[in-house]
């Protein structure tokens, strides 16, 4: 799954565990080796990431609590991020 | 080797990420190319389970994430549920590294309970012959069934392939061989020419056309399977352009534990003489990550000869392997020979150029001692 549309409803994988980093105070999205370091809009997209949510709900979401951003502006990074998640395997389509 | 390793002026230690705990160096499978020191029989299971839970709370409270149960086989230490465990409180990522044997279904699953994040299973190769043959024991099939368990329990999986002229030609079956088996992820990790393997070298390192051919599988593997299944191809150093980072950097974001308690830099970092390494019985983990002579040795840059030391690229990787350097010229600080502008890059080419022509090399299992040569 790479093609991320409004109606996906992302779960984070099996592999992929979030975690919080209580050294550096930031969240950690960890899989097999490796590790992202999340800042905190990022995470608080993977915390949406329950296979329950679509993209859209997640987007508006995350809309009413950045009010500093456009609707667009947050749907278009929602859905990159989700994209480059999914492109690595880390979150996948609950819907498929 | 000519001088020791010499210790400069300390470098501020960074933080570390990822604990290797080898738990054991004992293991039914005899592979030729086993990266545990050739003299593993010396290092006794030294270390008890309180000794490991200590070292798990002390590297998380130093900032590891991630703690890899290794060995050897860790399905012999009879505690791994209560060192699991353990890494689940402290919410660590744990991924056990394994041949499979000996595992029961039931067991797993415990295990899986008990927090267990990823598995990590071997398969030596493709079919049963081959694979046994490498591996010295009758292990392939139930690998496999280790492997469906894996994925049934809800696991995820990670299939590891070691590399070599033997196989290297069959990277495309064991791309579906993985899909088969619904692997999350699937590491094709080419041989690298220490300990065992070294010892192995005639028989197994490949041709540069060999690995041309199984990249460019891996390739587009990789590119077909992208979001389903991970596909990492990991070049063999000998046909690097350069050296690897090896580790990230000496001390720079693992610490290895070995069963015994030493604590290092890497796996074979205790095959370097001259290193002094201390024991996590007799320290705090986090004393010996910033102030171990040895994880000071070459941490940094201050130890570099030349070339790397005004070469561009000493950030990048960090002077190469110290453990290869030192088992093929014989001097831990120098350049990593497979680096082209290391002065004794020909001990790389000659072995490339043996490839071409392999003369036939009995293998060599892996033993309590190994046979004289």
């Amino acid at each position: 799954m790479t093609a991320i549309s409004l109606d996906t409803r992302p779960r984070l994988a099996a592999k992929a565990r979030l975690r919080w980093d209580r050294k550096d105070e930031r969240f950690m999205l960890l899989y097999p080796e490796r590790g992202l370091v999340l800042n905190p809009t990022a995470a608080d997209v993977v915390k949406l990431c329950t296979g329950e949510l679509t993209v859209g709900t997640i987007v508006e979401q995350l809309a009413s609590k950045y009010t500093s951003q456009t609707r667009e502006a947050v749907e278009r990074e929602v859905v990159e991020f989700i994209t480059r998640l999914a492109e690595r395997g880390l979150v996948t389509d609950a819907g498929d | 080797m000519t001088d020791a390793p010499r210790v400069e002026p300390r470098v501020e230690a960074p933080r570390p990420y990822t604990l290797v705990a080898e738990l054991t160096y004992r293991c039914p499978l005899r592979c030729v190319y086993c990266s545990n020191p050739v003299d593993w029989a010396r290092h006794r299971d030294g270390l008890e389970t309180a000794d490991w839970l200590r070292i798990f709370r002390e590297a998380e409270a130093l900032g590891v994430v991630q703690v890899n149960l290794t060995g050897g086989e860790p399905l012999l230490r009879p505690d791994l549920e209560a060192l699991v465990e353990e890494a689940e409180r402290l919410d660590l990522y744990t991924n056990l590294i394994t041949s499979g044997i000996p595992l029961t279904r039931e067991r797993l699953a415990g295990l899986k309970a008990l927090g267990l994040d990823n598995v990590q299973v071997s398969i030596q190769d493709v079919a049963a012959e081959g694979s046994d043959r490498i591996a010295g024991l009758r292990s392939f099939e139930r690998k496999l069934e280790v492997a469906r368990w894996v994925k049934e329990l809800g696991l995820p999986l990670t299939l590891n392939t070691v590399l070599h002229r033997e196989n290297l030609d069959r990277v495309a079956e064991v791309v579906a061989l993985a899909e088969t088996l619904s692997a999350d992820r699937l590491e094709l990790a080419n041989t690298q020419y220490l300990g065992w393997a070294l010892l192995n070298r005639a028989a197994l390192l490949p041709t540069r056309e060999q690995l041309d051919r199984a990249r460019e599988v891996a390739r587009a593997a990789r590119r077909r399977l992208q979001g389903r299944m991970e596909v990492l191809f990991v070049t063999p150093d000998y046909y690097a352009d350069y050296p690897k980072s090896c580790m990230d950097g000496w001390g720079r974001r693992f610490i290895v534990v070995s069963p015994d308690g030493l604590v290092l830099p890497c796996h074979a970092a205790h095959t370097i003489p001259g290193l002094t390494f201390d024991n996590a019985r007799d320290r705090s983990l986090a004393e010996i990550w910033a102030d171990s002579p040895a994880f000071g040795a070459f941490r940094g840059e201050g130890w570099m000869p030349e070339p790397c030391r005004s070469c561009e690229r000493r950030g990048i990787d960090f002077g190469g392997c110290r453990c290869q350097a030192y088992q093929l010229t014989g001097d831990a600080a120098a350049t990593d020979p497979v680096c082209p502008l290391s002065p004794q890059h020909a001990l790389v080419t000659e072995a490339r150029r043996g490839a071409l022509a392999p003369a036939a090399a009995p293998l060599q299992y892996r033993a309590a001692n190994p046979a004289r040569r």
